[in-house]
């Protein structure tokens, strides 16, 4: 470190007085991480170093083809696992040494869906998500209850409370399991695959919605899907995936470049460049 | 939407437990011996306040030297029972778990029955034995159910089934060996039965230990109470949340084995309270473990101390084993639980 830094005047904020730059919410810096079967094995699947920086009221979309490692940084991003080196910060604290519950008021993960082995109904089930802000044997406040109540209402589900869990359609069942996040009132939101089991209009609206509560509630909102028009439409940035390297890292005009979409998918793509300035892929004779 | 209050838990544990003591009331009135309802309540009240000359004698030794022996018996066996099983329910996220899913039970019959081979009248010798076999057999399936150092729910499963039908097998083996008399008593414990007389002379310094030990293994289960509702919808999601959930699953397994271990001992291997009651506290109460654990202590005294009842007078004065009584119940009244769940 230079040692003249210290003598240095202190700048004043050059954006006072204009409006802030967004607020960095979530840092990763170098990030790497190897699986392998046993301790003594070599690791059979390496990811990164990975670095990249998520703002508030940005959405963020990881890409790439199965097993290129977009699950893993998913998992490293909410402290499931560590990473091998670098840091990942949310809100300037390294998450691998968060305690669990202050890690669950910062960090909501929406996992691929889980059975339930008896059910529960919708406001019990979103009343889970105040699970990290309580204490002992964790019985519900009036400020949880509220809390609850308001992340039903921003998702449109407020007349499905008393309905039960295992009742609801494949859309109905997302958007509960989105307000228990909510409910966590986290920083960053990560999704993992979450269109997966929704028709075409439940993915548009998924990411609708996804997109006004980035805005709305300040969150950082990181979606891993396999929907490239859906992510080009709805993310500010993309980040591209394969074989467990971070190719591209930008807008999605600048990561969907035809040649190399076309390596990382294996498959004929084109881009076309649309009149609102996002990009969209379509499948070039396939038969061909 | 109406959150669990601990004045909700307060409310229904307090019915539960009315029903529960008048339960033990018409309990202690049935019996060879004729009291009216009026004279054990007086005998009761008398006794619970120490006023011991004003209880006549006949009584004193009819009500608290042996049916209330067995009442409370009764009580925490069965209350340590459906503890124990909506413990194993939410670890092995299964709804058919019970205490003995994991062998503890099979390893206690293998101590009581090594206990009669080796040392055949020594008394206390059987609950030892027993307790023995038990933690025995909680240790080697934990080391065996681990996967990468953390207990692992389906292969805890399978090495419990494995090593429950391990047991079985040596003890099918060592029965053979077994007199007639012997053989005769090894058969109730099988079975499960309150009869076997407390192995030390001061009764009430023994309950006081089994219902210390108790409370401990239960309290430690409920403080996880919060843990075990999140756990019960995905283990995954859980460590979300932020549950510690390796610490969780090693309390329930330890606390409910515990339980379990402490009521095979004294009792014998009783079938269906374990699965049973936690299922219909479920059905009556929801599935909220903070309110599911109370009721299922409570349910739990108040399903033996019935079976028991009744298993000492329908066919009096020949006693049935408790056990047989439970199974004999149980079987239908899940089959009716299992075809009304609706959903």
């Amino acid at each position: 470190m230079n040692a003249d830094v210290r003598h240095e005047p202190v700048v004043s904020d050059p954006y006072a007085g204009f409006v802030q730059p967004p607020q960095v919410r979530l840092k990763v810096e170098q990030v790497s991480y190897a699986y392998s079967a046993t301790d003594r094995t070599a690791p059979k699947f390496t990811l990164g170093p990975v670095s990249f920086e998520g703002h508030q009221r940005e959405l963020v979309a990881i890409l790439g083809p199965n097993a290129s490692g977009k699950s893993t940084l998913l998992k490293l991003l909410a402290g499931l696992i560590k990473p091998l080196s670098g840091r990942i910060e949310v809100d300037g604290e390294e998450v691998s040494s968060m305690e669990l519950r202050t890690r669950a008021q910062r960090i909501a993960l929406v996992a691929q869906e889980s059975e339930m082995l008896f059910p529960l109904r919708v406001w019990e089930y979103v009343l889970q998500g105040r699970y990290p802000y309580g204490r002992r044997l964790r019985f519900e406040s009036a400020e949880d209850c509220l809390m609850a109540g308001n992340a039903l209402a921003q998702v449109g589900a407020e007349a499905l409370r008393d309905r039960w869990m295992d009742q609801l359609s494949g859309g109905e069942k997302q958007r509960v399991i989105l307000a228990r996040a909510m409910a966590q009132q986290p920083s960053l939101l990560l999704l993992d695959e979450p269109t997966q089991h929704l028709d075409i209009g439940g993915k548009v609206e998924l990411l609708r919605r996804l997109r006004k509560l980035a805005d709305e509630n300040r969150y950082t909102v990181i979606v891993v899907t396999h929907e490239l028009n859906l992510a080009a439409e709805f993310s500010d940035r993309i980040a591209l995936l394969h074989k467990g390297k971070c190719l591209r890292i930008g807008s999605p005009d600048e990561v969907y470049q035809p040649e190399i979409l076309e390596e990382v998918f294996e498959a004929p793509l084109e881009v076309e460049m649309r009149s609102t300035g996002r990009p969209r892929v379509l499948l070039r004779g396939a038969r061909e | 939407m109406r959150p669990l209050t601990p004045k909700r838990i307060l409310g229904v544990c307090a019915a539960l437990a009315a029903v529960l003591f008048i339960e033990c009331v018409v309990s202690l009135r049935l019996g060879a011996y004729p009291i009216s309802i009026v004279d054990i309540v007086k005998t009761l009240f008398h006794g619970a306040i120490g006023h011991w000359d004003e209880v006549p004698d006949e009584y004193k030794s009819v009500i608290f030297g042996i049916r209330l022996p067995r009442i409370a018996l009764g009580i925490l066996v069965g209350s340590t029972l459906a503890t124990a099983g909506a413990g194993f329910q939410a670890l092995l996220r299964n709804p058919l778990a019970d205490p003995y899913v994991l062998g503890v039970s099979s390893g206690a019959a293998l101590g009581a029955i090594v206990s009669l081979i080796v040392a055949p009248h020594t008394v206390g010798a059987i609950q030892l034995a027993a307790f023995i076999g038990a933690a025995a057999t909680v240790g080697v399936v934990y080391l065996l159910g681990r996967r990468g150092g953390q207990l692992d729910t389906a292969t805890l499963l399978l090495a419990g089934i494995v090593a429950a039908s391990f047991l079985s097998a040596v003890i099918m083996f060592l029965m053979t060996t077994l007199s007639g008399r012997d053989l005769r008593g090894m058969a109730f414990w099988l079975m499960g039965d309150l009869q076997t007389p407390p192995p030390i002379q001061n009764v009430p310094a023994w309950f006081a230990f089994l219902f210390t030990i108790f409370v401990f293994a239960a309290g430690a289960i409920y403080t996880t109470a919060s843990d075990l509702n999140l756990i019960l919808t995905g283990e995954q999601e859980a460590r979300h949340l932020g549950v510690n959930v390796s610490r969780v699953k090693l309390v329930v397994y330890v606390a409910a084995s515990v339980l379990t271990g402490l009521a095979v001992s004294v009792s014998g291997a009783i079938g269906y309270v374990g699965l049973l009651v936690p299922h219909a506290m479920r059905f009556l109460f929801g599935n909220d473990y903070r309110l599911l654990i109370p009721t299922s202590i409570i349910g739990g005294a108040i399903a033996i101390v019935l079976a028991d009842t009744l298993a000492r007078t329908i066919a009096a004065p020949t006693e049935l084993p408790v056990g047989a009584m439970t199974a004999l119940a149980g079987a239908p009244v899940f089959i009716y639980l299992m075809r009304r769940r609706v959903r």
